[in-house]
Order: C-alpha cells, then sequence, then structure tokens
C-alpha cells in the first residue's frame, strides 16, 4: 500500500465557501450509468476487480461464529474456481478486499480466515458506537483499540453527527484524530453517515475534516440509515477526494456502502472513480465497496460469461 | 496544485484485450449498439429512397442521387433523390390538398392522430435512435437520451394543443401549407419541433431535411403513415440546397419554418419578402456559460461538458463561449482540462463515448480552420488528449484560451467542440460580454446565488437562460432567439403562434412588380403653398384675427423637436387646404429618435408594470378632456362628420383602456417542462419598435399601434398617417402630461416610405411594423434580412381598427414581445 494519509492541521478555508448544487449533481449521477458501460470480457474483468475491492460485510445482531465463518470463506474464494479457471483468472489470488464485522466478531475472523489460509484478507471491524455513534468518546476509543487489539487492521468509525449538523468542525477534527490515533496500524475509514447529514454540503465539508485529520478511507454510510451509498453523495465525497489530493498529494480512498446490491450498479460504480477520479482509484487501496449480496450476483454475471446460461442461485456457494 | 490526478482514461483502450490484462489496466472496451435492425430496412428500400409523398414513395425519373454517409465510418447508407422544382410543385399540391381536408378536422380528430404518431415513435425509438446516430455521427447514447425522447414528447404535448386549439387558440386558425427547412445537426428533433405545432393547428407540411441527414426525416414520414396520418398531410422532399429556396418560394406555401444558419436564413428573409408568407427563422449562436465564483465549480464543469461537448458542438444554443469570473479563472480552467483528459470520443454508435463523429468533411475542414486561425492569432489551445479512431470524421475536445473580444474565434460561430475562455471582473461586466454578440439564443448562469442568478438571467439577451444547467429542452418551452439567432419560437404555446394567423385574416398573396430596391423611399420636399391655404381666424372683441400659427414640430427623446433638415411638408384637410405644416424628417431625425428611444427603453422594461398601467389609463383621462377638439381634427382631416370624430375619440380612449391593463396581465407564465423546478417563460419587450402607421384613422390606428408595444415596455420611434399626422402630434402634449417618461415614443413626421427606410435599415432596431403598400412591405422584410429584425406589415390591405378583432387583441400582443425561457432548477434536500 501506498503512504498513508498522515492528515494536516485543520482548516476551515478549505471547505468554507464551497458550494454544492445537488441539480447538476444528480444530472452527473443520472449520467455515470448511461456514459459508460463494459460488455464481454471488459465486464468479467471489471467484475473480478470489483470483487477485490468487496469489503464482504455482515453487520446484524443476530451474527454468530457460524454465519461469520462462511463470509470469511466466502471472502477468500469469491468465485467458483471452474469459473475462474475456464478464463484463467485462477492463479490472480482473487478474494474479496475484506471482511467486515463488528468489533465482537473479528476474534473469530481472525480464527476463520486463517482455517481458510487465508490470513491475508484484512479484517475491517466498525467502531465507535455504531451505527449511531451515540456513545461517550472514551468508550468510541476503548472500542477501536479493542477491535485492533483482536486483530482488524481496518477500522470503520462512524462520524459525530452532532457535531457535523452543528457546525463544531473544529470538534470533530479532533475526535476524528483521537480515533486515528487509536488505530495505529490500522487504517482508518470514516463513516460520514451522509442520509443523515442534511445536505451535500455538509457532506463535502464533513469528507474534507476526516480528510484533514488522517482519514484512510471515506464512506459513504453505515447501511443502517435510510439513505445510503447513492451517486449524488459519492460524487460530492470523490471530489472533494479529488480536491484534497491536490492540495496536499495524500490519495484518501472511496468506500460507498449500503444499497449496492447489482454487478450492473457495481460497474457504474467502478467506473465513476474511473472517470472523476483515475485509474488508481480503481484497486482495493483506494476503492472499495461495502455490501454484503453484491458478491452473489458478480458470481452470477461471470457464470453467464463462462458458460452463456443464466445461473440458478442454487449452483453458486452462498455467503 | 499538482499534476492531474488521473491518467487519462481513453489512453488505457489500447492494452491488452484478454480478462487478464483488462484487470490490471481496467480499460474500456467496445460496447456497440447493434445496427442490423437498421441495415434491414435500409436493405428493405434496396438502400434506394424516393420523396415520400401522400403516404407514398415516388421515385421521379432522371433525377440525380446523393449518396448519405456515415461519418463515423465513412460506410455509404444509402442514396438519396435529388429533388428538383417538379417534385416541390408535386409535394406541395399534395399538402395543399390534404390541407382542404386536415385543417377542417377537429382538435380532437387531429389530437388523436398525433398521439397515435407519438405511440408510434416510441414503439420504434430503438430504430429511429440508431438510424439518427449512423446517419448524422452522433453518440447514441445523445439520440437514444436525448433526441428520440424530446421527439416523442413533442409529439405528446401537441396531441394536447390539438386538442384545446378551440379554447387556447380561439380566434386563431391554421396558416395554410407549411414549408420545413431543417439542419443535419438534430435532423429528427428540430424537425419534430416544426411539424408537431404545424399539424397540431391544422396546417399541412412540406419537408426538406438536410442534405447530409435525410434517412431519419424518411423514416419518420413512414411511420406518420403507419400510425395513420392522412397522405399529404406529412411529406418529405430530399435534395439539395436550392432546392429549400424552391420550396420556400413555392406560391402555395403559406409558412416557411427554417432551422439553420443566419446566413440562410438571412436568404430566405430576402427570398420570401412582399409574399405574405408567414417566417420563423431560429439561426445561429454564441451562446455564453457564465461562471462565477459563486458556483459549484465541478458542477459547472460538467456544465461545460452539457454546453460544448454535447453533439460535438453541434448544437446551435453551444455554450461555446465560458465566460469565467477572474477570481477563480485558472482554477475553474485547469478542472475544465482535467475533466477534458476523461472525454471519450469514437464511433456513434459505441455506448461508451462523449462525443461522435462531425456531420461532414466539410464541417471538419471549417473547425479546423478555426482553431488554426486561433493558433495564428497567438491563443493557447488546449485539446483532450484522446485517442481519436483511424477513420472517420472526429475531432478532439478543444479549449482556447489567450483570446479576447476581438478574437475570431470568439465572435464566430463554430458549430464544433471548441470552446473559447474569457474572464470577467464583476456581474455587470459578465452580462455586458454575455450580450457583445449579434447571437441571442442561449446562454447559462453558473451560482448558488439566487438573486445574482436571477439578474442576470434577465439581463441577458438570449431566448433561453438555464440556471445552473445548459442545452436543456422541452416541447412545453420555446425555443428561440433574441436578435441574429432569429424569431419565433419552437415549442411552448408562445410556439404555435409561428402556425396560426388571426381567424379573421386571409393570408395576403400580393403582386409587386420589380421594384428598385435602392430607390425605395426617395423623396423630394414640398415647397411654400399659397393657393390652398386654409384661413384660419379668431374673434376677439368683435374684431377678427389670423390666428397665431401653430407651428408641428417633431417629438423625440421627450421633447419637441426640429427636423435636422428644415424642410416641411404641408397637412391636408380633406376639402385640399392647407390646415398646418409638419417638418420633414430624414435619415437624421431617424438616427436620433432611435438614440433617444434606446436611452429610454432600458428603464421604461424595467418599470413596474402597474407605472406602465397608470400612465396609460392617465393618457386616456386627458385624451377625453380634449375630445371637442380631436374630434374637430379628425372630421377637418377625413371629411367625417364631428360625430364620427368623437366616435373615433372614444374608441381610441377605449383602446387605451383595453391597452392600459394589459401592461401588468401579460408577463409571461410558468411553463410545465419536465425540469424538476420552474421553467419561467417571461414575455420581454422587443427593444426599439419602428411603426409605420396607417392613413386611415389617423388617431384610433396610432393608438392602436403605439398602445400595445409600450405597455409592454418597448420604446419605439413612430411614423404617424402622412396624410394627417396632426392627430398624433396633439398627442404628444397628451403624452407630456401624462408623464410618459421621455424617449419612449417618438414621433417622426414626413415621408412614410422615406422614414421606413431608414429605420428598417437601422441596425439597432429591433422589431419594425409597417401598414403601407405591397412595395413598402416587401422593402421592409427584405431589408430587415441584414440584422435579423422582426417585421410585421400589411401587404398593402387594410384592415378595420374599429373591429375589436382586427383593431386589438392577441396579435397585438404576440408581436410587441419575445418570449425568454428562464430554467430554473431546484433541490437541496436530498436525505433526512
Amino acid at each position: 500500500m501506498a503512504s498513508r494519509n498522515p492528515g494536516v492541521e485543520f482548516d476551515p478555508s478549505w471547505f468554507e465557501t464551497v458550494h454544492v448544487n445537488l441539480p447538476g449533481i444528480k444530472r452527473r449521477a443520472e449520467q455515470l450509468g448511461t456514459r459508460r458501460t463494459v460488455k464481454k470480457q471488459w465486464q468479467a474483468a471489471w467484475l473480478l476487480r470489483i470483487t477485490t475491492c468487496i469489503d464482504l460485510t455482515t453487520l446484524s445482531g443476530d451474527d454468530t461464529p457460524s454465519n461469520v465463518q462462511r463470509i470469511c470463506f466466502k471472502a477468500s474464494r469469491p468465485i467458483r474456481q471452474d469459473l475462474l479457471e475456464a478464463i484463467k483468472m485462477h492463479d490472480k489470488g482473487i478474494t474479496t478486499g475484506a471482511v467486515c464485522v463488528y468489533p465482537n466478531r473479528v476474534a473469530d475472523c481472525v480464527r476463520f480466515l486463517k482455517a481458510a489460509g487465508a490470513s491475508h484478507i484484512p479484517i475491517a471491524s466498525v467502531a465507535t458506537g455504531f451505527p449511531s455513534g451515540q456513545v461517550p468518546l472514551k468508550t468510541r476509543l476503548e472500542e477501536i483499540r479493542q477491535a485492533v487489539d483482536d486483530g482488524a487492521s481496518e477500522i470503520d468509525i462512524v462520524i459525530n453527527r452532532h457535531y457535523a449538523l452543528t457546525g463544531k468542525w473544529k470538534e470533530l477534527y479532533e475526535e476524528v484524530c483521537a480515533m486515528r490515533e487509536a488505530c495505529g496500524e490500522a487504517h482508518l475509514k470514516t463513516i460520514l453517515a451522509t442520509g443523515e447529514l442534511g445536505s451535500l454540503t455538509n457532506v463535502y465539508k464533513a469528507s474534507m475534516v476526516c480528510m484533514m485529520a488522517g482519514a484512510d478511507f471515506i464512506k459513504t454510510s453505515t447501511g443502517k440509515e435510510g439513505v445510503n451509498a447513492i451517486f449524488p453523495v459519492a460524487l460530492v465525497m470523490v471530489r472533494a477526494i479529488r480536491e484534497y489530493f491536490h492540495r496536499t498529494g495524500f490519495k484518501v480512498g472511496f468506500k460507498p456502502a449500503g444499497g449496492i446490491r447489482t454487478a450492473k450498479d457495481s460497474l457504474t460504480w467502478m467506473s465513476m472513480m474511473k472517470e472523476e477520479l483515475g485509474d488508481e482509484w480503481t484497486k482495493p487501496n483506494l476503492f472499495r465497496i461495502g455490501a454484503s449480496g453484491l458478491m452473489g450476483d458478480i458470481e452470477r454475471q461471470i457464470f453467464h460469461f463462462v458458460t452463456g446460461r443464466y445461473a440458478a442461485a442454487h449452483e453458486l456457494p452462498m455467503a | 496544485m499538482s499534476a492531474a490526478v488521473a491518467s487519462s482514461a481513453c489512453s488505457s483502450t489500447n492494452a491488452g484485450s484478454d480478462i487478464a490484462s483488462i484487470f490490471d489496466t481496467m480499460s474500456y472496451g467496445p460496447a456497440p449498439e447493434a445496427k442490423n435492425v437498421v441495415d434491414a430496412w435500409l436493405d428493405d428500400h434496396d438502400r434506394k429512397f424516393g420523396h415520400f409523398i401522400n403516404n407514398k414513395w415516388v421515385h421521379p425519373e432522371g433525377r440525380k442521387t446523393y449518396t448519405t454517409k456515415c461519418p463515423a465510418t465513412g460506410e455509404d447508407l444509402a442514396a438519396t433523390v435529388q429533388g428538383e422544382q417538379e417534385d416541390v410543385d408535386l409535394a406541395v399540391s399534395a399538402a395543399k390538398t390534404a390541407y382542404s381536408s386536415w385543417s377542417k378536422t377537429s382538435g380532437h380528430y387531429r389530437a388523436r392522430i398525433l398521439y397515435s404518431i407519438a405511440r408510434h415513435c416510441q414503439k420504434h425509438m430503438r430504430l429511429l435512435s440508431v438510424l439518427e446516430s449512423m446517419d448524422n455521427g452522433k453518440p447514441f447514447r445523445e439520440s437514444r437520451d436525448a433526441d428520440v425522447p424530446i421527439i416523442v414528447r413533442h409529439f405528446y404535448h401537441h396531441a394536447g394543443w390539438a386538442q384545446l386549439m378551440d379554447s387556447e387558440m380561439a380566434g386563431w386558425k391554421a396558416a395554410g401549407v407549411v414549408g420545413a427547412i431543417v439542419p443535419w445537426n438534430f435532423p429528427l428533433m428540430l424537425l419534430t419541433w416544426k411539424v408537431c405545432p404545424a399539424l397540431a393547428m391544422g396546417n399541412t407540411v412540406v419537408l426538406k431535411p438536410a442534405t447530409y441527414t435525410r434517412l431519419s426525416a424518411l423514416l419518420l414520414a413512414e411511420i406518420c403513415a403507419e400510425a395513420g396520418l392522412p397522405p399529404g398531410v406529412f411529406n418529405v422532399i430530399t435534395g439539395g440546397g436550392a432546392m429549400g429556396s424552391m420550396l420556400a418560394m413555392h406560391t402555395d406555401v403559406d409558412k416557411v419554418g427554417f432551422t439553420g444558419s443566419t446566413q440562410i436564413g438571412q436568404v430566405l428573409r430576402r427570398a420570401t419578402a412582399g409574399t405574405g408568407k408567414k417566417l420563423s427563422l431560429e439561426l445561429g449562436g454564441k451562446s455564453p456559460v457564465i461562471v462565477f465564483e459563486s458556483a459549484d465549480l465541478d458542477t459547472a464543469v460538467e456544465g461545460v461538458v452539457d454546453a460544448i461537448w454535447f453533439n460535438q458542438g453541434q448544437v446551435c444554443s453551444a455554450g461555446s463561449r465560458l465566460l469565467v469570473q477572474e477570481s477563480i479563472f485558472d482554477t475553474f480552467l485547469s478542472k475544465v482540462k482535467e475533466r477534458m483528459t476523461h472525454l471519450r470520443v469514437g464511433d456513434s454508435l459505441d455506448k461508451t463515448m462523449d462525443m461522435g463523429a462531425l456531420v461532414d468533411e466539410s464541417q471538419m475542414r471549417t473547425v479546423k480552420e478555426y482553431v488554426e486561425s486561433a493558433r495564428q492569432e497567438g491563443a493557447e489551445v488546449f485539446q483532450a488528449p484522446c485517442e481519436l479512431p483511424k477513420k472517420g470524421l472526429f475531432y478532439p475536445p478543444t479549449l482556447i484560451t489567450g483570446v479576447q473580444t476581438v478574437s475570431t474565434v470568439v465572435v464566430e460561430e463554430i458549430f464544433g467542440p471548441v470552446a473559447v475562455a474569457l474572464p470577467f471582473r464583476t456581474a455587470k461586466e459578465a452580462v455586458a460580454l454575455g450580450n457583445n454578440t449579434m447571437y441571442g439564443l442561449g446562454s447559462s448562469v453558473w451560482t448558488e446565488n439566487v438573486s445574482l442568478a436571477m439578474e442576470v438571467a434577465i439581463s441577458l439577451k438570449a431566448g433561453s437562460v438555464w440556471i445552473n444547467a445548459h442545452n436543456l429542452f422541452d416541447a412545453a418551452a420555446g425555443f428561440g432567439g433574441y436578435k441574429q439567432s432569429g424569431f419565433g419560437r419552437d415549442g411552448g404555446r408562445e410556439g404555435l403562434f409561428e402556425y396560426v394567423r388571426p381567424a379573421w385574416d386571409q393570408r395576403a398573396k400580393p403582386t409587386v412588380a420589380d421594384f428598385d430596391l435602392k430607390k425605395f423611399g426617395e423623396t423630394v420636399a414640398e415647397r411654400p403653398t399659397i393657393s390652398n391655404n386654409a384661413v384660419i381666424e379668431v374673434q376677439s372683441n368683435g374684431i377678427k384675427l389670423p390666428a397665431i400659427d401653430h407651428t408641428y414640430k417633431m417629438y423625440y427623446g421627450g421633447a419637441q423637436k426640429r427636423p435636422d433638415a428644415t424642410y416641411v411638408r404641408p397637412v391636408l384637410s380633406a376639402n385640399g387646404e392647407v390646415l398646418a405644416h409638419v417638418g420633414e424628417g430624414n435619415r437624421k431625425d431617424v438616427r436620433n429618435a432611435v438614440e433617444a428611444a434606446h436611452k429610454a427603453a432600458p428603464g421604461w422594461g424595467k418599470r413596474a408594470a402597474h407605472n406602465r398601467a397608470q400612465i396609460v389609463f392617465y393618457m386616456a383621462e386627458n385624451l377625453e378632456l380634449r375630445r371637442e377638439e380631436f374630434a374637430l381634427r379628425i372630421s377637418q382631416l377625413t371629411g367625417q362628420t364631428l360625430d364620427e370624430g368623437r366616435h373615433e375619440v372614444d374608441l381610441a380612449v377605449e383602446r387605451l383602456f383595453y391597452w392600459g391593463s394589459y401592461a401588468d396581465k401579460y408577463g409571461g407564465e410558468v411553463q410545465e417542462t419536465t425540469l424538476y423546478g420552474a421553467t419561467v417563460k417571461i414575455h420581454e419587450p422587443v427593444g426599439v419598435i419602428g411603426i409605420a402607421c396607417p392613413d386611415k384613422n389617423p388617431l384610433l390606428g396610432f393608438v392602436s399601434l403605439f398602445a400595445p408595444a409600450v405597455i409592454r415596455g418597448n420604446a419605439i420611434v413612430i411614423i404617424p398617417s402622412e396624410r394627417s399626422p396632426l392627430l398624433a402630434l396633439d398627442l404628444y402634449q397628451v403624452f407630456d402630461t401624462s408623464d410618459l417618461p421621455g424617449g419612449v415614443v417618438n414621433i417622426l413626421t414626413g415621408n412614410r416610405d422615406h422614414l421606413t427606410k431608414y429605420l428598417a435599415e437601422h441596425q439597432d432596431v429591433q422589431s419594425m411594423w409597417y401598414f403601407g403598400t405591397a412595395e413598402g412591405s416587401k422593402f421592409v422584410e427584405y431589408v430587415s434580412a441584414e440584422n435579423v429584425k422582426r417585421t410585421w406589415v400589411s401587404y398593402g390591405k387594410d384592415r378595420d381598427w374599429a373591429d375589436k378583432l382586427q383593431g386589438q387583441g392577441e396579435e397585438f400582443l404576440y408581436q410587441s414581445i419575445q418570449a425568454k425561457n428562464i430554467w430554473i432548477p431546484m433541490g437541496d434536500i436530498f436525505a433526512n
């Protein structure tokens, strides 16, 4: 992985005068999927690349070791081996980008990934009172440390929406800095919970503040808000990433999460990264998709590419 | 700023095309739309097309053929016919025959047919889109997502207008046979902009598609026939440019609807001058994209993509002039350049392309020459580093900086994917630069400051103003130009007027012998008269005294003015006695009066409508106070009885009330377009209008013409009845006592045609109304071509000014305003 974003001094002038025009953003968002498409082997190759960018996720109250084991094994072999062999991609080490779980399940992941012979797959843990963040800072920081101690190498924190909605950007900056510190070597992904930020201008500001505070990734949502990963929000965030890169030279990653379920959608997300940020942002070090169901649809598409037939659900191993 | 973020997206297409390589490079591959159905359709016709007349294919003998090509591949698509006069005659005669029944059908009948066409276009959407892209070179994405949906929408919308014609267009009737001439940039879309309102209002149509792009029009004609459109209602004939003129000049064509270059528009204006044909022109543009520091810059960058790289920039409303606030000029342009590195140019059927091919070799040459000329003038030319196909007419997206208002590429319409960028300092300067062009078709304003956006939108002289967007079109909002971008509107209720005439009116078909246009309006001033002077006396203490000489002057800039050359003309009473002398105006008086009018126009246009109404009501009040005097004057001048004179004064008073009432009731409306937000149509003043009044009804005719123009915010230079100008001159005292600001109404007396000549030839007069001879009408229309002035002429026909149908009504409002549509997208709420 390239050098991490160390963050910069808090400087509100970087975002104070920004304007975001929602109708214009929507127009662009609507065209993302109509201006670009990939077919045939391009589609297959892109879907495999997207596979490597997926944070295969389970974040439920009823998560137990058994279903966590299932996703860990699926993460290590996301596409049926015979299908990969048919397109000569079986020796590329294709796994998902990470598995993503609650802190209490991190230790399970360590165990199961090892069993699957895939300990190199990062374990991402949500933290800091996910999904609402409405717990004391002390507890939130402790949660991070615990997850890291248990073996998480990526921490998906939720930001404090209270600060964002009341314009306390300096306070937000300081909190995220503290979280970054708590992460140590683990990568920090900051979840903006954009569906609860009220305006796209706030989305931009929160993006910029998190990057200033040293986020390695900025992430759209927990998957638990009313509005999750949508293109208008994503455009604002990736443009903030671009601006931050222009100002500092540091590359921050982007992770949409929540609601991305079809292979076709994921191609448009990938295309957006390529169009708005460039080819470098199309790989797992700078692009992740948080999803649970998406992997199944991608595997179905690969099945169709290889066989020319549409797969029945039971032909593919469930996650 | 550090180096551009992205390696060019387009540069990676050449990499290996096996899955492992693509997995590494994340390149795009080809994504072609299938063209097999279009090929089959072309084969159905043996790749040979005739004209489509009376719902039948007509293959006349012995015609030359024209091979239409796919600009993206160079492939020959089909052979088409080069029509000749005989073919024009055949098609026009079919349309004329069909007109006799189609124009009598009920609105509901026509609505059913138009609805059916809309449905059938939807059924054949893919075929229409693919063919359009193959024939024109535009990306399939655009024909699929823009052109064809707009076509369908146009048919639906106008099915509605047909249904509602009786109520919504009461007092109007079909114009007759329409000759429609459309260009190659949106071959289908622009033809429906003519055909839909024409058919809805009961006209029949002969269409000439552009030379380069004929096929989609022929396909649409077939689809219309399939949808049940009766024979002869819509006919398509193909041919070269000369055939367009034949069509326009055909005596049985009653209306010419044209979209194309300003130059050809001017040719058509001259060719149809004086014939009594209606004409609407939608011409060129050099539309500004004005970006303020208060804009969402990234969104504005996308706006530039929509503005200048839509349809390869071959859009009459292309945003080809980027005006960017100096404080953000460098930042913004580097964003635009970075965006350009991601644009893809290639085969029009490839679904991953932002831009397709230019339409023809000659267009390619023009674009190259313009860019070369910019280089010669020392400009900086930046071109997107994208890979162009080896074959086909492809040109990269281009941005030119280091140019100024004098640069050729800033002044002239390039009609290609080339934008020029200029900085501005303040909003006032932005507006001045935006309007510093002979065109006025579109413009866009980029800012999050709503007060600024609205003021700039109002100040721009253009038919469409888009706020934080560019190139939005919809059937419910008229599209068309100010200045040399033409006149008339396509779409909306405002567009219907181009295809109707007042129900009481018959088209004039004047026969005007050829005359020397250069000698029109020549005059020699009158000399002193001694034999027939009226003796006017007053009685004072039983002594008769000669009345004090009353010298009438002209009236402009709010003051009485002597004629520039001190010549006068006698004004005769009905029995031939000289009642008074009035000034003999000349071209310098015209110059001065137009200048005075322009000084007054902006303030007058901005005045509260209530205030304009008050002034006109007050005029009525003051005129009535002098009822007897004016009645006597009318009687003296026209030989009518005093009672008849009183009646005319009373009618004039009522007419002032009528127009005073309209001062605050015709400002425009909200258009129901597909935009989420508001599309606001504003009825703006035309500007400075020259008006030549008829001799008949010297008071009522004058009032009937000046009042509608003035209440709608225009400033006018008016020539009252040449024979009886005294009434108008007596009225200037009424104007003064009614608080009419100086310069709003300017009255010039003298030889009507002499003054008309200089008004019609004035480059800064925006419209000319002429109620005089057939020759004069021809002259006015002919010379107005030069600056694409609007005109309203009588072709030598009288109208009954006392009749409310003829002497007032919506026709006068239509002539007194121009429609501007301001598109205001809304939205800030996206979640909780």
